[in-house]
């Protein structure tokens, strides 16, 4: 670990502010007063739950556990992601079907996850594809909305100035679309894997026999508070991770933005 | 003369009005016709259908009726024949803000299917030429408004179009730049041997490039015209001058 600045850090490539650390040290050490005085079964001790953490890893069973709903998670953002974004172009290039299309995508946002969790168990018999169901079904209007937002936003001038050169149709899009729709794409991204962490975890809860909501159902079937939380942290760590690459991308994409040295 | 390159014949362009009300003549019985590597400088006041003339020769509207030629062809039913063949220079730069300024440069060539080493090094060599040397992988907005400007000079020659049309290029920029990337400009047209349509609003512009003028009344018919400005007398200039600014003051704000 390297100091950068006066106020980040670098760690493992990636760099931190401080103050995130601190925070999370912080809330540890908290918990682990409370559980100097509280009952196990409510608080266990930090180094408990530092130990079912390792246990998870430390199992094939429970390791793939993991790794199968973070595999859940982006299977079905990538099918939310694919169909919002050739529907939001369908819908930007068609009046008629905007008009059909968005009141259906806000109908369908008012639908709670779970909701989507019962319809899909008795729909499909196949654990899988009621999971991706259920996860497509919940992000689909978000990246929709974004896509299209972006794609509308899509400037004129550039347009026009491209069309100038008589480019193809694959062109245009490869050199002006693609890069104009990017941000919000990759907004998109950041913003549904949260909803997505947690409304996998209802999905497996209730309709699955592996993951992390799974284990969650099974730890408070046995009152294991340790195992909840370090399945939960295993849920968090992923959507961090998950963030962070997604914001390392974007980092990258977007390196031709300018920055104001003075923030409003 | 050589042959025509550009022919307008009895062109009109009419656009419907928001309120659904009467459409709207921008260009109304239009004809005239510009011959190879002819510079021609379009002169009128702001809503006199200058641009939309400008967007008729480059293919981007179609004509209400009439018939729009360019080097026999019609540049927006056979949009694609022309692909390399005009040059677009804008009022304002339109740089790609995700491309840097030899990325911009390439865009046509790019589009025109260069090998990349060749179109990078045809970039750079037009970068250099316009004074940017050292800048190829400065991003747009690490440029100042006179820099952008020479890079979007830059993108449009680089693929040696025939034709290449500037609507008020330097209109955005200081007088000093402004005269500055004009002359280049000028230079860069003789030496190419391209076609160049300039449209303007100011009349000094028009005399300074020293072509072939036209003054545009609204809407977009031609009110005056001048040959050969290059190797007019100051009387003579003064005359045009005087010619210009009596049409324009006749035609309505």
């Amino acid at each position: 670990m390297t100091a950068i600045s006066a106020h980040r850090l670098r760690l493992f490539g990636w760099d931190i502010r401080p103050e995130g650390i601190y925070a999370l040290v912080a809330l540890a050490v908290v918990w682990q007063i409370i559980s100097l005085f509280a009952p196990n079964f409510l608080f266990p001790s930090v180094p408990q739950i530092a130990v079912r953490f390792v246990e998870i890893f430390s199992s094939w069973k429970t390791a793939f556990d993991a790794a199968a709903t973070a595999l859940r998670i982006l299977a079905g953002l990538a099918g939310a992601f694919v169909l919002g974004s050739i529907l939001a172009i369908l819908m930007a290039r068609s009046d008629s079907l905007e008009r059909y299309a968005y009141p259906l995508l806000n109908f369908n946002q008012g639908i709670p996850a779970l909701s989507w969790v019962v319809i899909s168990i008795i729909w499909f018999r196949g654990i899988e594809f009621r999971i991706f169901f259920i996860m497509v079904m919940t992000t689909l209007p978000a990246f929709t909305f974004q896509v299209l937002d972006a794609y509308r936003s899509m400037s004129k001038d550039l347009f026009e100035m491209t069309l100038a050169f008589r480019p193809s149709r694959y062109d245009l899009f490869r050199t002006l679309v693609w890069p104009t729709v990017l941000p919000g794409i990759l907004t998109a991204w950041k913003v549904n894997l949260g909803n997505a962490s947690r409304v996998v975890v209802v999905a497996e809860l209730v309709g699955a026999t592996g993951g992390v909501g799974y284990e969650l159902l099974q730890q408070q079937q046995i009152f294991d508070m340790a195992g909840a939380i370090a399945w939960t942290i295993v849920l968090v760590v992923f959507v961090l991770g998950a963030q962070a690459v997604i914001s390392a991308i974007e980092a990258h994409a977007l390196r031709y933005r300018a920055a104001a040295e003075r923030a409003l | 003369m050589s042959d025509p390159e550009i022919v307008f014949e009895r062109v009109s362009k009419s656009f419907p009005r928001a309120d659904g009300g009467s459409s709207l003549d921008a260009v109304r019985d239009l004809s005239f016709s510009i011959a190879r590597g002819e510079l021609v400088a379009i002169l009128g006041k702001t809503g006199c259908g200058k641009s939309t003339t400008f967007n008729l020769i480059s293919g981007l509207l179609r004509p209400s009726s009439g018939r729009v030629r360019v080097q026999g062809h019609d540049p927006f039913v056979e949009f694609d024949w022309f692909r390399g063949k005009i040059g677009i220079v804008f009022q304002h730069d339109r740089l790609m803000p995700w491309r840097t300024a030899i990325d911009n440069v390439a865009l046509g060539l790019e589009l025109n299917k260069v090998a990349r080493e060749a179109r990078l090094d045809i970039a750079a060599n037009w970068l250099a030429r316009l004074g940017l040397k050292g800048h190829e992988h400065d991003y747009p907005h690490a440029l100042s408004g006179g820099m952008r400007q020479r890079v979007s000079i830059a993108r449009a020659f680089a693929g040696r179009p025939d034709i290449l049309l500037c609507d008020e290029p330097f209109a955005a920029l200081d007088e000093h730049t402004g005269n500055a990337l004009r002359d280049e400009f000028r230079e860069l047209l003789r030496e190419t041997g391209a076609t160049g349509i300039f449209i303007t609003h100011s009349i000094e512009e028009a005399l300074r490039l020293g072509g072939r003028l036209i003054v545009f009344e609204r809407p977009a018919r031609i009110a005056y015209e001048a040959r050969s400005l290059a190797g007019m007398s100051d009387a003579e200039r003064d005359a045009v001058r005087a010619g210009i600014r009596q049409v324009l003051a006749a035609d309505p704000a």
